[in-house]
């Protein structure tokens, strides 16, 4: 019995599986949470209370409102299941899932420790890493225009065409932003920019404008304010999502969240130096022991959760962009400057090698 | 396993490629359009079966990801109805016909320079993939796929240069075009 389970878990499949499993396992409850930091640092930063009451069921424990999550999902899953006359319907169902799978997607590649046992902490080691990454957010546009074609009203029709615009372009500025980093590393795969970084020169400090473009378009991506052009309440009424209630919504919610935590997750890999620290060897060579590469793990969430922290931070600290200014920002700003980034990096490159 | 992985990637690349075109339930543009990005990821798919990762990612990244997104854009825009049923066009059809005719000599052609003038056996193309799957393998890698476009002894720089010059006019054009004021 004991040789067979042993011989199971020797299985590259099976180990996959378990990677997949353990990955869905963190990320689901750090988008619950990520809500519920959002609505309590929303309500300190505007001097409200926010959801401080739900605790354990049917006891007094408040728990600081940590069983939030639990209400709001139960709160989406019984409501009623609202599928508006006048919409299409198949692209109505089907954008929900398209917004949500692709931020689920780019984790696959995401080194998101050192070694468990004689694991590498990456569920797909792709050599071709960053390009798989883009191509796969490149598609989280789909749900959004999916669902404000699918609506066939006016405000999420805006929404859906607003964002198509908006994610194309920075789109490009990203990738643009991010070129420099894989010159200086030699290679694509997100495992070697780590390795890259190991020394403890971050490649923040190496390539800081890189990084200030790759954070805005990051915000830019994941439609959050001050880029929220596609849902923007004031002018939309909820933009793409207006017509979708109950569990649908919650998707759509979920997909954003998943997204803020993908695109935390890349900028750690690739300018904060991913699961490492510059405090020693204990922090910076791949793990030996179990308690080692559960230390690492905790070092890369820890971080992400303090992209995390800033992405809240400064939603509700700034104003929403006007339309013509967020085109005019990135391309006429973010574009050039990217460029002029990489012919700098190039320059630099050459004048030290040769 | 890599054999049931193609014919499921192939089987879906040619199932919505038709549904592209001739969509028996739904004439809407859009449905056709997000057929054509199912088609572009199963054809990345194949790519990934032929150990061509760069390309792979490629496809969805430049295909799926940004040339569909302004298809998609554009016919939103536009607001297309369902488009009628068309009659069928002689003209039409004779050209597409010759089209894919021109087309198939080209892939006879190249398989032909690649096995040899007799069709090989399947056992035959198994062999010769077994003999160079490490080669195979090499092209597919990034660093193999830029090494062969720019080291200068190939020989590949002038032409893609002159390709991507070719891009930036069509861009300008673009906008010289759809300028509105008068100058």
């Amino acid at each position: 019995m004991f040789a067979t389970m042993t011989g199971l878990f020797a299985e590259p499949w099976v180990i996959t599986l378990l990677k997949v499993v353990g990955v869905f396992a963190v990320v689901m409850p750090m988008v619950a949470y990520a809500v519920v930091a959002e609505r309590r640092i929303s309500a300190w930063i505007q001097d409200r209370i926010g959801p401080n009451r739900v605790g354990i069921p049917f006891t007094n424990i408040k728990l600081l409102g940590l069983g939030q999550p639990l209400a709001d999902g139960l709160k989406a899953l019984v409501k009623e299941d609202l599928t508006p006359a006048h919409v299409r319907r198949a692209f109505y169902w089907l954008a929900p899932a398209v917004a949500m799978v692709p931020s689920f997607v780019v984790l696959a590649v995401v080194p998101f420790g050192s070694m468990l046992g004689a694991q590498k902490m990456v569920i797909a080691d792709l050599d071709v890493g960053i390009l798989f990454t883009f191509g796969i957010v490149s598609l989280g546009v789909y749900g959004v225009v999916l669902a404000g074609y699918a609506s066939n009203s006016k405000y999420p029709f805006l929404g859906g065409i607003r964002s198509t615009a908006q994610m194309i372009s920075y789109e490009i500025a990203m990738g643009m932003a991010v070129v420099p980093v894989f010159m200086l590393v030699g290679e694509l795969n997100l495992g070697a920019v780590i390795d890259y970084q190991r020394d403890g020169a971050w490649l923040v400090f190496k390539q800081p404008v890189a990084f200030v473009i790759f954070l805005i378009a990051i915000f830019a991506e994941t439609n959050r304010l001050p880029f929220d052009m596609p849902e923007s309440e004031t002018e939309l009424v909820a933009g793409y999502n207006t017509e979708y209630s109950s569990m649908r919504f919650a998707l759509f919610f979920m997909g954003e969240y998943a997204a803020m935590i993908a695109g935390s997750a890349l900028m750690v890999v690739l300018f904060c130096g991913g699961w490492m620290l510059p405090l020693g060897d204990y922090f910076s060579t791949p793990a030996e022991s179990l308690g080692q590469g559960l230390v690492h793990i905790g070092v890369f969430i820890a971080k992400i959760a303090m992209f995390l922290g800033l992405m809240i931070w400064i939603r509700w600290m700034l104003p929403r962009f006007r339309y013509d200014q967020l085109m005019n920002i990135g391309w006429k700003r973010f574009l050039p400057l990217s460029l002029a980034n990489i012919i700098v990096t190039a320059i630099v490159m050459w004048g030290l090698y040769s | 396993m890599e054999g049931t992985l193609f014919n499921i990637f192939a089987g879906l690349a040619v199932l919505s490629a038709l549904l592209v075109v001739a969509n028996p339930f739904n004439r809407n543009p859009v449905t056709s359009a997000l057929f054509l990005v199912t088609t572009m990821i199963s054809i990345s798919g194949l790519f990934v079966l032929l150990g061509a990762y760069f390309l792979a990612a490629v496809q969805i990244l430049v295909y799926a990801g940004a040339v569909m997104v302004l298809f998609l854009f554009v016919i939103m825009l536009l607001d297309l109805r369902e488009g009628a049923r068309r009659k069928l066009n002689l003209v039409s059809l004779a050209m597409g016909l010759m089209a894919v005719g021109a087309l198939f000599l080209v892939y006879k052609s190249s398989i032909d320079q690649t096995y040899g003038s007799e069709a090989p056996s399947h056992e035959a193309v198994a062999d010769a993939g077994q003999a160079e799957a490490k080669p195979v393998k090499a092209v597919g890698s990034t660093r193999a796929l830029g090494q062969a476009l720019f080291s200068p002894d190939n020989g590949f720089i002038l032409p893609f240069e002159i390709v991507s010059v070719l891009l930036l006019v069509a861009m300008v054009g673009v906008i010289l075009l759809s300028r509105k004021e008068p100058r």
